[in-house]
Formats: structure tokens, sequence, C-alpha cells
């Protein structure tokens, strides 16, 4: 087997908070994802899940510590990777179908072949009938979709996700975790799907990794073992579902208690 | 544990791959229940009668306001002469129209006033959309030149049109130079503002998706600051007429601002409100030539809720 996809060493990142002060993001993360691997990556809120994801990008750089993609050292936007973003990132001012285009055109590639690609993945997609509305004219589910082709499109073999489904609605979320699954396994693609929400971790990943509190660090993995193609929507009726969730709660619990009681300490300074 | 839904993969499946359609569903009409065609038109009914009611009222408006200002001079409650009449006003215009004016025919002075307005609005807007755009991109050229911008956007900008009438003379420049700076100024810090505040998640988006920098600036930055710069070309015209009135105030040999000085000159009321009702009219038009424009080229942009007052 080749050598892991994605490789954090000892990462560290720091920011400037605009009082002149340091924040530590994440301190001292280590973690692999293999080819082909969907990994979750789930912890309470501000552990730093989000500055993983940018680090991996490259839209970020650490402040210490090694991220290698592929086996190479990340130093800016490396190619070949997909990111869908939690809020809506698909521009405003180009239709559907231009903004699933948008990618295959920055790559060079001439306007009318871009097209006709972008047709076939807005079809993939279920957006079929969509191409010329603008985004305003469509739903979230659907400006998920959206964002969801115009990574896709690429043909990314990193694909990047940063809560991509926490503004939807409980029914369209499971109907497009299971769109997802049933995309991505016709790629080839490591998946880092960064998430709050343990169940979908669960349901989506081969394997979750938990996050302690801010500033964040690995503090246990755990492999999903449930079989393939799952059905999202059912996958948690399952009695290993039960047993794997309780596991990585029992642990998560007391990383959310630890944020939850620093947020009402920074609340009542 | 919460359960999420309990749709089979099947039955979502077969469902309609679009769970949420779009609200401005343009094809195809839904079969309507009677009950809903009854709602609509008794809707619409109601729409109408509160639009003529506005005009309704619009036009009372103007009938008490223009009827009082008549009355009260007729009856020689105010003097005439000093506040004008709008019968007298009317007249003006009707002699300026069909004997021309004391600087020639009247659509003369108004060509030359917009030319001048007009010469100053594209340059002034042209210069503070790119200077916008590349202070807005470049921090080091921001930084090094905010003091001199501010600075320069203190200064009472109409008095350099006496500046601007001793560098260009009696010349059109002169009076399109006066419009360029009380132009430029608006669009600048419009466009410089809509680049600073483009969606860091669209830049992060379109980098990702491998946008050069070139493709960057065009198609996301420019795009994003458009809805900025456009409206801040809606005040941008009124404020390139002032220019150019302003300017001919310094001195010209035609236009409507040197046609309103000499009314002013020799004390008659009637004719100043003649031109400066001339001026609105033509400010009104392009103001709606802007608004064309606008929605022409931000077409993406979600229509404008209904009710909202055109202000």
């Amino acid at each position: 087997m080749a050598g892991p996809a994605i490789e954090l060493r000892g990462v560290t990142k720091r920011f400037a908070t605009p009082k002149g002060g340091i924040y530590t993001a994440l301190r001292d993360l280590t973690l692999e994802v293999g080819p082909g691997e969907f990994c979750a990556v789930v912890g309470p809120t501000g552990c730093g899940k989000s500055t993983t994801l940018a680090l991996i990008s490259g839209l970020e750089l650490a402040s210490a510590g090694e991220i290698r993609v592929e086996g190479r050292p990340v130093r800016g936007i490396a190619d070949g990777v997909g990111y869908v973003f939690q809020s809506d990132a698909v521009f405003p001012w180009k239709t559907v179908l231009e903004n699933v285009a948008a990618g295959p055109r920055y790559h060079g590639m001439s306007s009318a072949q871009a097209r006709a690609r972008a047709r076939d993945w807005i079809s993939r997609v279920g957006l079929a009938g969509f191409e010329d509305r603008y985004p305003h004219q469509l739903s979230g589910g659907m400006r998920k979709r959206v964002g969801l082709a115009q990574s896709l499109i690429n043909g990314p073999r990193i694909l990047l996700m940063d809560e991509p489904f926490s503004a939807l609605d409980v029914q369209t979320r499971t109907l497009m975790e299971n769109e997802l699954l049933s995309l991505w396994s016709s790629t080839s693609a490591s998946v880092v799907f960064v998430t709050h929400d343990l169940e979908e971790a669960i349901a989506l990943a081969d394997r979750v990794v938990l996050l302690t509190a801010g500033p964040g660090t690995v503090k246990g993995t755990y492999t999903v073992d449930l079989p393939r193609p799952r059905n999202v929507a059912e996958i948690r009726f399952q009695p290993r579902f039960a047993q794997i969730y309780e596991a990585i709660w029992s642990q998560l619990r007391d990383e959310v208690l630890v944020s939850y009681e620093r947020q009402k300490h920074a609340a009542a300074v | 544990m919460s359960v999420r839904s309990t749709l089979p993969r099947s039955e979502v499946g077969s469902q309609n791959p679009h769970p949420d359609p779009p609200s401005q569903a343009g094809e195809g009409k839904p079969v309507e229940a009677p009950v809903d065609v009854e709602l609509a038109k008794r809707r619409s009914r109601t729409a109408r009668r509160r639009r003529l009611t506005i005009y309704g009222l619009r036009v009372l408006f103007a009938v008490v306001w223009l009827g009082s200002w008549e009355l009260t001079t007729r009856l020689n409650w105010v003097d005439p002469f000093f506040v004008g009449q709008p019968s007298g006003v009317v007249q003006r215009l009707w002699t300026w129209i069909t004997e021309g004016t004391a600087l020639g025919p009247l659509w003369l002075q108004a060509a030359v006033t917009m030319e001048e307005a007009l010469l100053g609005f594209l340059v002034g807007s042209l210069l503070g959309v790119v200077f916008g755009i590349l202070l807005g991109r470049i921090d080091l050229l921001a930084e090094v030149l905010s003091p001199f911008i501010k600075a320069a956007n203190a200064i009472p900008r109409v008095v350099l049109g006496s500046l601007f009438a001793i560098m260009f003379g009696l010349s059109l420049s002169g009076k399109a130079a006066t419009a360029v700076v009380l132009v430029f100024f608006v669009v600048f810090f419009n466009a410089f503002q809509g680049v600073r505040e483009v969606d860091r998640n669209l830049v992060a988006n379109a980098r990702i998706l491998g946008a050069d920098n070139r493709r960057l600036t065009t198609e996301i930055i420019i795009p994003s600051a458009l809805s900025w710069i456009l409206a801040s070309l809606h005040i941008s015209f009124g404020l390139a007429i002032v220019g150019a009135v302003v300017g001919e105030l310094f001195g010209a040999t035609a236009g409507l601002g040197q046609l309103i000085y000499n009314a002013g000159h020799t004390f008659d009321v009637n004719g100043v409100f003649a031109g400066m009702f001339l001026l609105a009219v033509l400010a009104l038009i392009a103001e709606g030539l802007i608004s064309a424009l606008e929605n022409r080229l931000i077409k993406w942009r979600p229509s404008r809720v209904s009710g909202e007052i055109p202000i």
C-alpha cells in the first residue's frame, strides 16, 4: 500500500487575536488519512476542526509541524484538493452551469468543453433542468448540490468537507448524505469530513477522529466497521452503530463539557 | 440518541430528486384550486386599488403645493418678484422653448450641461472604479495613500471649480473636471469598500477551484463589488450635474448653470426655477437609465422585495 494520502505530524496553528494576543487553535495534532479513506473529524465547538481543513487545503499555513498531502509538503493551495464549505460558497452572479464549469475553466479547459462536463455533473447531482438558474433561485439543499458538483468536477483526490450539511433540514440532510456516499463510492477520493454531529460522522465514515476542546489535538480514533454500501437513514438502527456511538460519546461528552464551561467563563468575563 | 429520518433508501430514491423545488417556479403552471384563483384575483384588485390611491394622492399633493404657491402670489400675500410663480415658471419655460434663451436655443444649453456632466461622470466613475479596485486589492498602496485621500476628501471640492476655471478657461473641460472630482470620491470609496467586503468564503472557494489572481479579480472581486459600485453611480450622476453647473457659475458661455446664473443676476426668479426644473428632469432621466443598466448588470440578484418603497 502506498503512503497515507494526508499526513499531519505535530501540527500547531496559532492565530494573532485582534487584541494582540495569541490564540492556539491546534496543538501538536497528528493525523493520517489513508488513500480512499472516509475520515470524519468530530469535536466540540471551537476545537479547531475547520482550521484542520484549512491547513490541509493550504488556505492557511501551519505555525509548526509538518503537513503532507500525497507525500508532498503543503506550501500553498495544492492541486487535486476539493473543498466543500460550511456556508454557501457558490458564486451568486453565476448560473448553476457557470458555477459548476468554473473549476475546469480555471484549469485551462475551453469554455465549451467545461460546460459539457458541467452539464454531466449537474445531472449527476440531480439538478438537470436547473442549469440556467441563479443560486438565489434555488433552495439551500440545491445550492449544496451545486457546491458538491463544483468541487467534484475537478476530480479531487482529496475532498475536504466542512460541516457541509449543517445548515440543511433533517430530511434533506439525510438525502444529501446518501448521495454523497454514492458519489464518493464512484471516485477513489480520500475524504476528511468535519462535523459536530457524531451520528453523521459514524454513518458516513470509515474512521472517526475525536478532537479535544481547543486547542485541539487528537483524543482518540475509532474505526467504524459497518458494512458498505450504507443507507444513512437506516444504519443507525444497527446494534453495532449504537455500540460505536456509545464508545465515542463517552469520550466526546467530557470535551463538550470542557468547551461549554469555557464558553460560560468567557461570556462571564 | 435521536432518529433523524425514517425514510428508507428505496423510497427516498424513487421520490422527486428535488425535494426542495425553487420558490420561483418559472415553467409549468401548477393546477390551482378555485379558492386560490379567487384569492389571487382579490389580491391583485387590492394592489391595483392601492396603486391608484397612491397616484391620486401624489397628484393631490402637487395640486395643493403648486396651487397654494400660485394663489398666495396671485393674491399678492407674498411678492412673486421674490418667490416666483408657477404660472410664471411655465411661461418662462414656454418662451425658452419657442423663442430660445438669451444664450441661444434651449436644447443647446441643456446639451452643453449634459455633455459636461456626462464627460465628468464617465471619467470620474472610471477613475473611481479603477483606483477603488487597485487600492482594495493592494494593501500597501491603500495604507500609503489613505491619509492623502482622506485629506482630499475633506476639502469642499466645489471650490476647485474656480481653480479649474483658471486652468481650463471657459472650455468644456473645466466644468467636466469639477464634475470629475465630485464623482470620483463617491465611486472610489464605494468600489474600495465593495472590494474589501467580498465574502472570504467565495475567495477561498475560487482559489481552491484553481482561480489565479487575475481570474480572482475579474470573476469574483469585480462582480462582488459591482453592486456597491452601481449603488454609487446613482448618486454620482446627480453630483456630476452639480459639478457641471458649479463649473458654469465660475464662468461659461452656455449651459443651464449659466442660464440660471444669468436669470439670478437679472432678478428673474421664474427663470431660476425654470432652470432648476430642467436640471431635475434631466437628472431623473439619467437616474432611470442607470437603474435600467443596474438591472441588466445584476440580473443574478433577487428581485426587489415587493412593497419596498423606491426612494
